[in-house]
């Protein structure tokens, strides 16, 4: 039955409650498809005796009429989250042989719902990076390709394993872990849907860190419902991550319904930057049309920091991240490598461990808290950050949306912008500012370039409202029928 | 070059990640180009803005000062390079 994978999850949790097939059924039709997709390199770790545990367990239940929210579903877990006994690489080789003694809460949340893991999915090593190209297991491809061409198309990234996934079939939604983008932008460039809640919405713990103060989980899935169903599973308190926060989880699928009507967006003119093909300009004033006939009011916001969001991202996000990578020393888990003394020890284990991109982030890092630049460069991005969410709150007072591209441009080929850490920090642009401000944001698909690959709208809205984010992501999602799938309609 | 090759080397040594003197040149590049970017912020007048220190405006919850014992021992040493008699090993520290 090929045609179990190309299911909604609410499509998918009908099928399973009328007994129209198995739960083992909808995993074994995953697993299946994995197998033949193993080119795209999606999965780190494929996980099948896992899965049809799970599976008949959902069975079970189902049988006696005890289905849970996420009974049944197969998805993929980004392998940045901490699941007990089961490999855990955060894509890099210093994370050799991980088997956590312990699981993640988002993951856990999904497992008492119901969920199975089919597998831990691929990403750019510490989700440093907007192409997956630095993952030690080698890139993930996107199962899309330019039409007539033969080249291999980036996932984007960080989350790229999961979005080729989602967007392959190989799963009917996965987790991704957004710190400046990284759910979103690979959203749009697989032409799927990726959420990054509030931050604080979702539980850490068990998410390997990257930049504390910016990380945070969401769903990637192929419609608008399937995410707020994912969200309202994956959030909730955590009393294990005191910034997570305690407020109780809406029915964000039963929320979404209510459309655009009298919304007020902002564009922000200050996302109109030098370079940006005119394809992405035209869609972008698609969105607004289609907001309007929704019956939305648009006007033209000032977000007048914007530029400094990416540099301000690259002093902040490598800070906490060479921070946070001290703990991997050899000691305790993962690779070590045999030195003379114990500080030869830790100085060859990380360099043979990690990266150059994962290196280059810890070094800047490094240099930027160490003493002497601590005021100079530190201090003075966390300044100019409060100016950023400062905007926000501002336009935030007229608007109850931003509406915005998600990415400057659609997927690039495996190569392209790979010599110039710059240029790939680029992708972000668009991307950051939410991170920087905690507010809620999605990619939602919304056209085809004009060479043929998938580009999406981004929503910003007001921290804790993901359900009105949804709402208008949900009102695009209708106006664009966006049907197209890497090989061809789903 | 806002970095040369003996800070290169110095902020390896703090970061603990050993880097071959060939590589401290281009690696001296790599980070002066990122440092040359994120340089614009001195344009930005921030005098009298508080830095960000919590990006959604919560107080931190309480709980109970009471202990929590995790008691894995064997589930925390499984994943050690080197064990011995339910301790982490690592090279001499004391001569």
């Amino acid at each position: 039955m090929a045609s179990l994978t190309t299911l909604s999850i609410a499509g998918a949790r009908d099928g399973l409650r009328a007994r129209e097939f198995s739960a083992l059924e909808l995993t074994q039709a995953h697993l299946a498809a994995m197998a033949g997709a193993r080119r795209l390199n999606a999965y780190i770790t494929e996980t099948p005796e896992h899965a049809i545990s799970q599976a008949a367990e959902s069975d079970a239940r189902l049988a006696r009429g005890e289905a849970r929210p996420l009974e049944g579903i197969p998805l993929g877990i980004k392998d940045l989250f901490c699941t007990k006994g089961v490999l855990t690489t955060a894509g890099s080789h210093i994370l050799d042989g991980f088997h956590p003694p312990y699981e993640s809460t988002v993951t856990a949340n999904l497992w008492r719902d119901g969920a199975v893991m089919l597998g831990k999915t691929n990403m750019d090593e510490f989700a440093m990076g907007s192409s997956n190209i630095t993952s030690y297991y080698g890139p993930a491809l996107s199962p899309w390709r330019r039409p007539g061409s033969a080249a291999d198309l980036v996932p984007g990234g960080s989350s790229g394993g999961s979005a080729a996934a989602v967007a392959a079939g190989l799963c009917l939604g996965a987790t991704g872990t957004d710190t400046g983008g990284s759910i979103r932008q690979p959203a749009s460039f697989c032409g799927i849907v990726g959420l990054k809640p509030t931050y604080g919405r979702c539980s850490r713990l068990g998410i390997v860190a990257f930049a504390s103060s910016l990380d945070q989980a969401g769903p990637l899935a192929r419609n608008v419902r399937d995410c707020a169903i994912l969200l309202r599973s994956m959030a909730g308190h955590d009393p294990l991550d005191s910034t997570s926060v305690d407020r109780p989880v809406p029915d964000y699928e039963a929320m979404m319904g209510r459309g655009a009507k009298g919304l007020r967006i902002g564009v922000p003119k200050q996302y109109r930057v030098d370079g940006m093909p005119s394809e992405i300009e035209t869609l972008w004033r698609q969105g607004i049309d289609w907001l309007k006939a929704a019956g939305a009011t648009v006007r033209d916001i000032d977000l007048p920091h914007t530029k400094y969001a990416l540099p301000t991202y690259y002093i902040v996000a490598p800070a906490e991240a060479s921070s946070n990578l001290a703990r991997y020393d050899g000691v305790r888990y993962g690779l070590r490598v045999p030195g003379a003394s114990i500080d030869e020890m830790y100085e060859l284990t990380r360099a043979a461990g990690f990266g150059a991109e994962v290196k280059r982030r810890v070094m800047i890092g490094t240099y930027v808290l160490s003493a002497g630049y601590y005021d100079a460069y530190y201090l003075k991005a966390q300044q100019v950050r409060s100016l950023i969410a400062r905007d926000f709150a501002t336009a935030f007072e007229s608007v109850d949306l931003v509406l915005a591209p998600t990415a400057p441009s659609a997927a690039f080929a495996i190569g392209e912008k790979m010599d110039d850490p710059i240029a790939m920090y680029l992708n972000d642009v668009f991307t950051v500012p939410a991170n920087l401000a905690g507010l809620p944001a999605i990619s939602v698909p919304a056209g085809l370039s004009a060479d043929g690959l998938p580009l999406g709208l981004q929503l910003i809205g007001r921290a804790f409202e993901e359900d009105m984010v949804l709402a208008a992501a949900k009102t695009i999602e209708d106006a664009a029928g966006f049907s197209h799938g890497p090989g061809g309609a789903r | 070059m806002f970095l040369d090759k003996t800070t290169v080397a110095k902020i390896a040594r703090l970061a603990r990640v050993r880097i071959p003197e060939a590589d401290r040149d281009r690696i001296a590049g790599e980070l002066s180009n990122i440092l040359a970017f994120v340089e614009q912020l001195k344009e930005v007048d921030t005098k009298g803005v508080a830095p960000m220190t919590s990006v959604v405006a919560v107080s931190l919850k309480q709980r109970d000062d009471t202990v929590t014992v995790i008691g894995d021992r064997d589930g925390i040493l499984a994943n050690a390079p080197q064990m011995e008699h339910g301790f982490f090993v690592v090279p001499k520290v004391i001569e």
